[in-house]
């Protein structure tokens, strides 16, 4: 037991020495611009954190975090790079619309039946990338971001033209009532359990199954899943479509789980970069669902509490999203181990 | 062998382009204006791709691009203010690029990092850091349009009726396509770049530093990223919103991918990309096909077209063996 609590401990100073890192830069851009960082930090996590309400609204903003991060931390399980949940996401989301929005059906059945649907359209939206992946080799990196460009006009269109809002042109219609998951606190809904059973379920796949053994070898070692006989198209296959389906879970959390819009924007302003959120979220979190969870919450609270950073301080709340790209370039650097291991020692 | 099959390429390239030039300047497209654009949409692809071949033959892949885009055509037009000249806009534009390019290099070839996290690192980093600027230097959310005496003019050319104008920048782009092309085939330098991408420890040997060939290829590449970031606003859209960037960082990509590398082939595929963008852009305002192919359907174009090709073409290239891994002394 404390053997597996000291094999914690250093993922956690890696993930704590880049998450210092991004804010360190931060400050030096907010004081580039005359803002006051310490001012501006305060504001974000006493905004976040500081109170039950701010907490609930944290967790909100995490919950479809912690989804996205699944999609590209199963990838890197089988050493894809699958950046690809944005483009599932919309597609999923837009499947949530319809079935939620569009479907008359009984209370209990409708969120299951249209979170269902929106997962299998998440999965249908990485097939072409796992496909061409398989079957031509082209690289995950660029076809899947040609996906999501297409997957955005996409939504866009069928938004705008067939399932707007009547009288209210730039968004689409809402999720009937008997489709929404029910409010816990804040924005915070039931969907967030579906969530955090769903990462349970992807870690139980991944380190109890054989599918999921087979997933990790061929990331872990090439050479070696090929003398076992394992077969990474099979892995790249199930990677992708666990990505998916996680993707297209994000996409349904944000219609039929989040007041108090309960759907789409037309310019998919409420779903724009939760999915590429989630890479520095998996990367936080170590590439583990449940690790992921933990760093959904800090993500939660950069995003949430960011907008008061912004009303109280003055510093455009985009300046969150700089400090994650920050933190995850040095995440992308192993010499931190080393340089948090000396500073250990002396 | 090798260099009929090269030869082909370019033909296939070119033939493909002029004949569905040719197919839409039947259906009533002005084709100058088509060409225009599509040189326009080809400038920033070309100068990123070219560059990326440079950073991918020493080794190091960036996919950092589109946040290069992003952050130096912001800045771009900063400097282009700043100075009052969309010329020095251009110039320092493409100097922050370079900047980039020195921190992801620092980062990849020194600090050892996983390149494409550390790219896609970089594109969350301006995904942030594009609207931050736009709002910290002008106080107005997303978007900000500059005077008109801050463009970087094209070349106007006239005979008869027909009028064409081709920017300078578009003219370098292809001549710096041309002189990497030869810097790497023709050049000890390139050899010892290439070498560097296909058995670093040759060179570490040959008393050569693999980090620093590296290094300046990753400077190389943010610096012609750069020019392209800072080109779009300055000498093509006259603005710039935080969407600028749009993707043409990873259809450079693509294009490098097509080209297996080779900045001519490299320069082919964007003009290609380029022009699919062009014909969606043209197609988009026309009367009689605005009114029955959506809006949206012409704006997925340029990135169908882009994973189709990939599709197509792919299969065959060789890159080099160290690509993407750090290298460590042994």
């Amino acid at each position: 037991m404390i053997k597996r609590l000291a094999a914690m401990g250093r993922p956690l100073a890696e993930s704590g020495a880049a998450v210092v890192i991004g804010l360190v830069v931060g400050a030096f851009l907010m004081l580039t611009f005359g803002y006051d960082p310490i001012r501006a930090y305060f504001a974000l996590f006493s905004g976040a954190f500081g109170s039950a309400g701010g907490l609930l609204e944290s967790l909100a903003f995490a919950t479809p975090l912690m989804v996205t991060a699944v999609t590209f931390a199963v990838g890197v399980r089988a050493a894809l790079f699958n950046i690809g949940a944005e483009g599932q996401m919309y597609v999923g989301a837009i499947g949530a619309t319809i079935v939620g929005g569009a479907i008359l059906l009984p209370a209990g059945v409708h969120p299951a039946v249209a979170t269902a649907v929106a997962m299998s359209l998440g999965a249908l939206w990485a097939l072409p990338a796992a496909i061409l992946k398989i079957w031509r080799g082209v690289h995950e990196v660029v076809s899947t971001i040609m996906l999501n460009w297409i997957a955005l006009y996409f939504v866009t269109y069928l938004i705008r033209t067939y399932f707007g809002e009547p009288g209210r042109a730039e968004r689409a219609i809402p999720a009937l009532p008997t489709a929404r998951y029910p409010i816990i606190g804040a924005t915070l809904t039931a969907i967030i359990l579906v969530i955090v059973a769903f990462c349970i379920a992807v870690a139980i796949l991944l380190w109890r199954t054989g599918v999921g053994f087979e997933l990790r070898l061929v990331g872990d070692n090439p050479e070696a899943a090929k003398y076992a006989g394992a077969s990474s198209s099979r892995a790249i296959l199930v990677s992708f479509l666990v990505g998916g389906l996680a993707a297209g879970l994000a996409g349904a959390s944000q219609v039929l789980g989040r007041p108090p819009s309960w759907t789409l924007y037309a310019t998919l302003g409420n779903l724009v970069n939760l999915g590429f959120d989630g890479i520095g979220v998996a990367l936080i979190g170590r590439n583990h669902p449940i690790g992921g969870i933990l760093a959904a919450i800090f993500y939660g609270g950069l995003a949430h509490g960011g907008r008061y950073m912004e009303d109280n301080v003055g510093v455009a709340s985009e300046m969150v999203e700089a400090i994650q790209g920050i933190i995850v370039i040095a995440l992308a650097m192993p010499e931190i181990v080393a340089i948090v291991r000396r500073r250990r020692q002396s | 062998m090798k260099l009929v099959r090269r030869l082909l390429w370019y033909l296939i390239g070119i033939v493909a382009t002029l004949a569905v030039m040719y197919m839409i300047s039947l259906a009533g497209f002005g084709l100058p204006g088509l060409i225009e654009t599509g040189l326009l949409a080809m400038t920033p692809l070309a100068l990123a791709a070219v560059g990326e071949c440079l950073n991918e033959q020493a080794g190091t892949v960036n996919v950092g691009m589109e946040g290069i885009f992003l952050v130096t055509a912001v800045l771009g037009v900063l400097w282009a203010e700043v100075f009052g000249s969309g010329l020095y806009g251009l110039i320092l534009g493409s100097a922050t690029g370079a900047l980039m390019g020195l921190m992801f290099g620092v980062v990849c070839v020194h600090g050892k990092a996983n390149q494409v996290i550390a790219g896609m690192g970089l594109n969350i980093l301006a995904l942030g850091l594009g609207p931050y600027l736009l709002m910290s230097i002008w106080a107005f959310p997303g978007i900000h349009m500059f005077r008109r005496e801050l463009m970087f003019e094209p070349i106007q050319f006239r005979s008869g009726d027909v009028y064409f104008s081709l920017s300078p920048v578009t003219i370098a782009a292809i001549v710096i396509a041309i002189l990497a092309y030869l810097l790497l085939r023709r050049t000890l330098l390139g050899v010892r770049i290439r070498a560097a991408g296909e058995n670093p420890m040759a060179v570490d040997v040959a008393g050569v530093s693999v980090w620093r060939i590296r290094l300046y290829m990753c400077v190389a590449g943010g610096a012609l990223a750069g020019l392209g970031g800072a080109f779009m606003p300055l000498a093509w859209f006259g603005g710039v919103v935080k969407e600028i960037s749009a993707g043409r960082g990873f259809i450079a990509l693509a294009a490098v991918v097509f080209a297996g590398l080779d900045p001519l082939l490299a320069l082919v595929a964007a003009f290609i990309f380029g022009f699919s963008e062009g014909v969606a852009y043209t197609v988009v305002v026309s009367p009689g096909v605005k009114e029955i192919v959506p809006f949206y359907f012409v704006q997925m174009m340029p990135y169908a077209v882009t994973l189709l090709i990939l599709v197509a073409a792919i299969g065959g290239k060789k890159f080099p063996r160290a690509l993407g891994r750090p290298y460590v002394r042994e």
